[in-house]
């Protein structure tokens, strides 16, 4: 039995740079869309709002004082999660379960424009004994991670450019997609390395946006809603903040926040069960990576699945039709909520050019980037 | 009137109150989680979930500082989040920890809040420079001390109150604190010590505020379940509240914090209280600047608004008064280590309702508690109400 869906969405972006609208008024476009979509009345119908940002993003020290207004949230109760948008979600999914409240509005954007030094903010996350003093730029972690995932599962370099390949072309029918384009998987070869491996291409671009949904009970939903998609469950792990004792080779924050929502949403075969699924691509090789943590495919098999299309958007398995954050650009903390948005638009048969036919299960994934081991996994239905 | 499950706190831990050069971040949450784990007789594996209460980034001068401190709190492989409301941080953490419990998704939950503002260089003051609206606000080059100086100002304007009348709370506080085993600043002075005390920015004296501080604290919360297995003895968590107002506080009168009466409305009716004054025991509101003590007396609803100072003066809000007033010695006495110092207030009430806050134990027999932080731009409250 769900006890929590959404009812309403909104979204602003993603564009490369959203030069017209500040911070606050991505908030405020994207809010509106999403209680018009609802159709409720923040400033009597909500009962939490759940922001999800962090400081160092932000360019400020506090950043929850800057929220309120712009989301109709003045003199109520709304709280800041310093986390990616599917770390609200799951905060938003246990106030509705503790049965004191019906309506909880779920908000993350990235103004990524604004951050002239996203890179140096990055490195910030390192440990500032052990890591941050080696410098460099801090997604060689990254690279390290794709030489060790790739050395242990005989994943091929090609098979990874596949990945951005495919995302790129899903991009191209999404409206919210800032970095839609037909490429050819020389042409991500071809791009310039990185951080050995990884390419140019093969990581994700900023973009700016914002995603605003509402949340309610099943009582709430019932009333708000014909086609509301149901939340059946949120799983969230945190691995370690140590690099040192990581787990290279395997997402195993993943793994666990996936065993945790399987339980809770009733799924004993992922990959038969779920339908499509949206899994975090900030690199090319995360996808494939994640796909096996979530259970999707046997450990390594990931990149020979995408290879012969069957994440292909029409394929038996679709990942990341929206484009990912590949296609879509990268939303900071917003990140998970792009995935959100495109497992609830799918769920609502909205996708348009993108629907997925006879979707019933959908599932959201988000990581928290470089350098930490957080995972976030979210199962929705469209079936109650 | 609860939610699907009831939820205990079943141990607390604080950490010293220090400049604790020695110590990382991580190292303050692991002393204040395996004190609480060692209250409540539990093993981390034990633990379900983490939730984690720390203020800005920008202390500890660590991007994603949630990520960087979970495995001192314990977090290791397991659901982590960390909330953030600013001041109100510390309160708010375990409201966290309660829906983390209360919704049924997990048994126990710790709830760790941690703070370590001596690496901020040259003064965490600084780290409070990018709180402002950079376009209205910052080139004005304005801190705390002058915001809350104009809050002060309008509070004791409002009330005609004069600030003998304030500094008693600085040498109750005080005075507490000198029982308190963790305090940094517990002293015995006089009303005539704070009123010579160096002029910082009129009417704010340098003994009106508390001092900055590394420090952590941590509470273990179950569900009822879980409780009534491992203890004969555990405190519920009957009322929850937080309320946030606009960021433009030049548009608000500061005379009042209506956000806190919100927030303490939202507790209230949860927790069935329906004559604060009455059923409210023993409450620890948030003090870091001895005004603010009154202020949120007033909010919190537990007397009428400018009667605090009364109040405070006919000794009504001593330990061994009618309604004793932050019995830890507060965030003026224990110390201010943003996150930690809230959380530290709830821990208090936590002792004092089990009976175990040693030297600081006020009489009788007191059954329910609240413990109330403050935050962001004078714009945040967050509320708990405990009961035995």
């Amino acid at each position: 039995m769900s006890e929590v869906a959404i009812v309403g969405v909104g979204c602003v972006g993603f564009q490369p740079i959203l030069p017209e609208l500040s911070y606050k008024e991505l908030m405020y476009e994207a809010a509106v869309k999403a209680y018009e979509d609802a159709g409720i009345d923040p400033r009597k119908d909500v009962d939490v709002f759940v922001t999800c940002a962090e400081d160092y993003l932000e360019g400020f020290s506090i950043f929850d004082e800057f929220v309120p207004d712009q989301l109709g949230a003045v003199l109520r109760h709304l709280f800041t999660v310093s986390g990616d948008g599917l770390l609200g979600l799951a905060n938003a999914y246990m106030l509705i379960k503790t049965g004191h409240f019906d309506t909880v509005v779920l908000e993350a954007h990235s103004k990524a424009s604004d951050l002239l030094t996203l890179m140096d903010v990055i490195a910030f996350a390192l440990d500032p004994v052990l890591n941050r003093p080696l410098g460099g730029h801090p997604y060689y972690v990254a690279g390290m991670e794709m030489n060790r995932y790739l050395h242990d599962t005989c994943t091929t370099v090609k098979q990874c450019a596949q990945v951005v390949v495919k995302n790129k072309k899903n991009a191209c029918g999404n409206p919210y997609a800032a970095y839609g384009a037909n490429i050819t998987l020389d042409q991500v070869l071809c791009s310039d390395m990185c951080f050995y491996p990884l390419k140019k291409l093969e990581i994700s671009t900023p973009a700016d946006g914002c995603v605003v949904m509402v949340l309610a009970s099943k009582k709430a939903a019932e009333k708000l809603s014909d086609k509301p998609v149901w939340v059946k469950g949120v799983g969230w792990c945190t691995e370690t903040p140590n690099l040192e004792t990581k787990d290279w080779s395997k997402a195993v924050d993943t793994r666990l926040a996936a065993e945790m929502v399987y339980k809770t949403a009733k799924i004993h075969n992922p990959r038969k069960e779920i339908d499509f699924a949206e899994v975090n691509d900030l690199f090319a090789y995360k996808e494939l990576q994640h796909m096996e943590a979530l259970k999707l495919c046997d450990y390594g098999e990931a990149g020979k699945l995408t290879e012969e299309g069957i994440t292909a958007r029409n394929g038996e398995l679709p990942v990341n039709p929206s484009g990912g954050l590949l296609g879509m650009g990268y939303g900071l903390e917003a990140s998970g909520m792009e995935k959100l948005l495109e497992v609830a638009l799918q769920l609502r048969g909205e996708a348009g050019r993108r629907q997925i036919l006879n979707a019933e299960v959908g599932l959201a994934h988000a990581w928290r980037g470089i350098p930490t081991t957080t995972g976030i996994v979210a199962v929705l239905s469209n079936v109650k | 009137m609860f939610g699907k499950k009831r939820v205990a706190i079943v141990g607390a831990g604080l950490t010293l109150f220090r400049r604790r050069m020695k110590e990382t971040g991580k190292e303050l949450c692991y002393e204040a989680s395996k004190m609480a784990l060692d209250a409540a007789g539990m093993e981390l594996n034990e633990i379900q979930s983490v939730v984690m209460g720390t203020a800005p980034d920008a202390f500890d001068g660590v991007h994603m500082k949630g990520e960087y401190l979970a495995d001192g709190s314990g977090a290791y492989r397991k659901p982590y989040t960390r909330v953030f409301v600013g001041g109100g941080t510390g309160v708010f953490t375990p409201l966290a920890g309660w829906w983390h419990v209360a919704s049924g998704q997990f048994d126990s939950c710790l709830v760790v809040a941690e703070e370590k503002m001596s690496s901020c260089y040259p003064h965490p003051q600084f780290a409070f420079t990018t709180i402002f609206d950079p376009i209205l606000e910052r080139p004005l080059g304005m801190n705390l001390i002058w915001i809350f100086a104009l809050e002060m100002n309008r509070y004791m304007h409002r009330h005609g109150i004069k600030k003998e009348d304030i500094a008693r709370v600085s040498v109750k506080n005080k005075g507490n604190a000198l029982d308190h085993p963790c305090a940094q600043l517990g002293a015995k002075i006089t009303v005539e010590d704070v009123l010579n005390s160096e002029i910082m920015a009129w009417p704010v004296q340098r003994l009106d505020v508390s001092p900055t501080s590394d420090g952590a604290s941590a509470l273990v919360l179950v569900s009822e379940d879980v409780a009534k297995e491992i203890t004969d003895n555990p405190v519920w968590v009957d009322g929850v509240g937080w309320c946030i107002d606009s960021t433009l506080w030049t548009n608000r009168d500061l005379y009042y914090p209506d956000y806190v009466e919100c927030a303490a409305r939202m507790a209230y009716k949860m927790a069935g209280v329906k004559n604060p004054p009455k059923e409210i025991d023993v409450a620890e509101p948030y003090d870091p600047f001895d005004y603010k003590e009154l202020h949120h007396m007033e909010g919190l609803l537990l007397c009428k608004k400018g009667e605090a100072p009364k109040l405070t003066a006919e000794g009504v809000t001593q330990r061994d008064g009618d309604l004793p007033i932050n019995p830890s010695g507060g965030l003026l006495g224990v110390g201010n280590p943003i996150a930690a110092a809230g959380l530290m207030k709830v821990c208090e009430i936590f002792w004092q309702l089990r009976g175990e806050a040693g030297k600081r134990q006020i009489p009788g027999d007191p059954r329910t508690g609240l413990a109330q932080a403050w935050g962001d731009l004078m714009q945040y409250g967050s509320v708990i109400v405990l009961r035995r």
